[in-house]
């Protein structure tokens, strides 16, 4: 059924006048019974199904989405994508995912047009740049490419920062890490969505997981809006919405939900083309392809599920984008709006079996996901068809909660939180 | 955004001038010399994180800077209540057996 995309294909259905395109991927009806259900049609949902059937052989899987497909925090974030993680765990499982990105779009035969423009993280105080210099020699031993830059090195690529001394919080360096960058967050449920649909995944919207079957401590199917669905193992993917699938199966998480918001300005001519962070005056920026700014911050402070948080948080954002980019203040948004993010203590995520035989979680990715995509399908899809982890996941189990082996990446890398 | 009745200082606020803190009532092991490490883990670590009504702390802090109990829906974001926390947990216990 599916199109193979190319140069050919674009010709000779431009020719039909572009009519006769097929859909990317099939829309079919539950079937009764499965051997994989992944419960989220989101990035990482999809891309664990594409690598279960790819890698595992194991094509008899469906993917059970709420909503719509990519529709949660795949189309709600800022698609920032980088690896320079401090801790040796997180940055291997980070830098796995950026080799799986830097081939994806021929894997998938699919632009999901991941560009490699680079992601600064600026230092404001003489701690920020020794935590920098940290990072970087550490990214460095874990062979994750790296710089530490100095403020005329950052004037030079981003010639449109305010780096003088003038500014409440002057720019005193940053890490560099050319290979990080941004990639189009739909075209990545996209392409894993047809990717998958091709090797036999049923892709399954609009159908909500109200409640888990269990028999004996273990897993067998799922009661659903659409009725239920059985399978021996369950992967569930859901981001903000963990903590209730996992007490439908009766599974304590140690997670928060929370709002983080971001938004994006009018299309404006090429002004940046790299990535800026910035953990001290909390904001990070990038220009879409569209010509947009993409703009984020950190979560709100309190607990929600509504997808949409409180005005200040935007305020602080914006104060922080100006403080670095004084042109900017007369730039018009377009957009905003509200992921759920799942945030776990030591801000790293949870890729682990459950106490339920069968029943696996993959969540706690807070605020950065997105960068792991394919990284996280890939570990998710090894846990669920061995049901043993991938030596990548190993440590992010869920007993590190009760054994004190926590990856601590909150304090650490360069994570804007 | 939404505004907070503080019932210590008796005044309604924006929410900026409170700091949140988290669930409460979360009941620290009776008997810590012998709790397991899953028991501390639970303490520590695992939380309702629930969807819906939920009971949580939040501190006054450009204000009083006390902290106190709040009812609040995490989905619609609506307040129904709040309490000092002696007076909450009353209410929140006799919600928890019901």
């Amino acid at each position: 059924m599916a199109n193979r995309y190319s140069l050919w294909s674009l010709l000779k259905n431009g020719l039909k006048h572009n009519e006769s395109w097929q859909p990317a991927w099939r829309s079919p009806q539950a079937k009764p019974r499965y051997d994989v259900i992944i419960v989220g049609g989101g990035g990482h949902g999809l891309a664990t199904a594409y690598y279960l059937a790819k890698n595992h052989g194991v094509k008899n899987v469906a993917v059970l989405e709420k909503g719509y497909l990519g529709g949660g925090n795949t189309a709600r974030n800022t698609t920032i994508v980088r690896s320079n993680y401090l801790w040796d765990e997180a940055a291997q499982l980070y830098e796995h995912a950026m080799k799986l990105w830097e081939g994806l779009s021929l894997d998938l035969n699919f632009n999901v047009m991941f560009s490699q423009r680079g992601v600064m993280n600026l230092g404001h105080t003489l701690q920020d740049m020794r935590d920098i210099e940290r990072r970087v020699n550490a990214n460095n031993l874990n062979g994750i490419d790296g710089v530490v830059l100095s403020p005329k090195e950052i004037q030079d690529i981003v010639p449109l920062m305010d780096i003088s001394a003038k500014t409440r919080y002057p720019v005193m360096g940053a890490s560099y890490q050319p290979r990080g960058g941004v990639a189009r967050h739909d075209a990545v449920a996209w392409g894993f969505a047809r990717g998958a649909s091709e090797l036999g995944v049923d892709i399954i919207e609009q159908c909500e997981v109200i409640d888990m079957i269990i028999e004996d401590g273990r897993i067998k199917g799922v009661k659903t809006t659409k009725g239920d669905i059985f399978a021996d193992r369950v992967g569930c993917v859901a981001a903000g919405n963990s903590t209730p699938l996992a007490k439908m199966a009766g599974v304590r998480l140690p997670l928060e939900s929370h709002p983080l918001q971001a938004f994006v300005s009018e299309s404006m001519k090429p002004c940046l083309d790299t990535v800026v962070m910035s953990n001290a005056v909390h904001g990070y920026v990038s220009q879409s392809d569209k010509g947009e700014l993409v703009i984020g911050a950190g979560i709100d402070s309190y607990l929600g599920y509504g997808q949409r948080g409180s005005p200040h948080v935007i305020e602080h954002t914006a104060a922080a984008i100006i403080e670095l980019f004084p042109s900017f203040s007369r730039v018009r948004m377009n957009r905003q709006w509200g992921g759920i993010v799942d945030v776990a203590p030591d801000a790293c995520p949870i890729i682990s079996k459950t106490k339920v035989k069968g029943l696996y979680f993959n969540c706690g990715w807070g605020t950065g996901g997105f960068k792991a995509t394919p990284g996280s399908g890939y570990v998710f899809a090894h846990t669920i068809a061995n049901d043993e982890a991938h030596p990548l996941n190993k440590a992010f189990a869920l007993d590190r909660f009760n054994t004190g082996h926590l990856i601590d990446e909150h304090g650490a890398a360069g994570v804007a939180h | 955004m939404f505004q907070i009745h503080c019932p210590h200082c008796g005044a309604t606020r924006e929410e900026e001038e409170f700091s949140y803190a988290g669930e409460a009532y979360i009941p620290r092991p009776a008997n810590p010399e012998e709790a397991t490490e899953a028991e501390w883990g639970d303490y520590l670590f695992m939380r309702k994180n629930t969807r819906g009504w939920f009971w949580e702390q939040w501190q006054h802090t450009a204000g009083c800077r006390k902290v106190f109990a709040v009812k609040r829906n995490t989905v619609s974001y609506e307040i129904a209540g709040t309490w000092t926390l002696a007076a909450g947990k009353e209410l929140y216990l006799k919600e928890s057996e019901a």
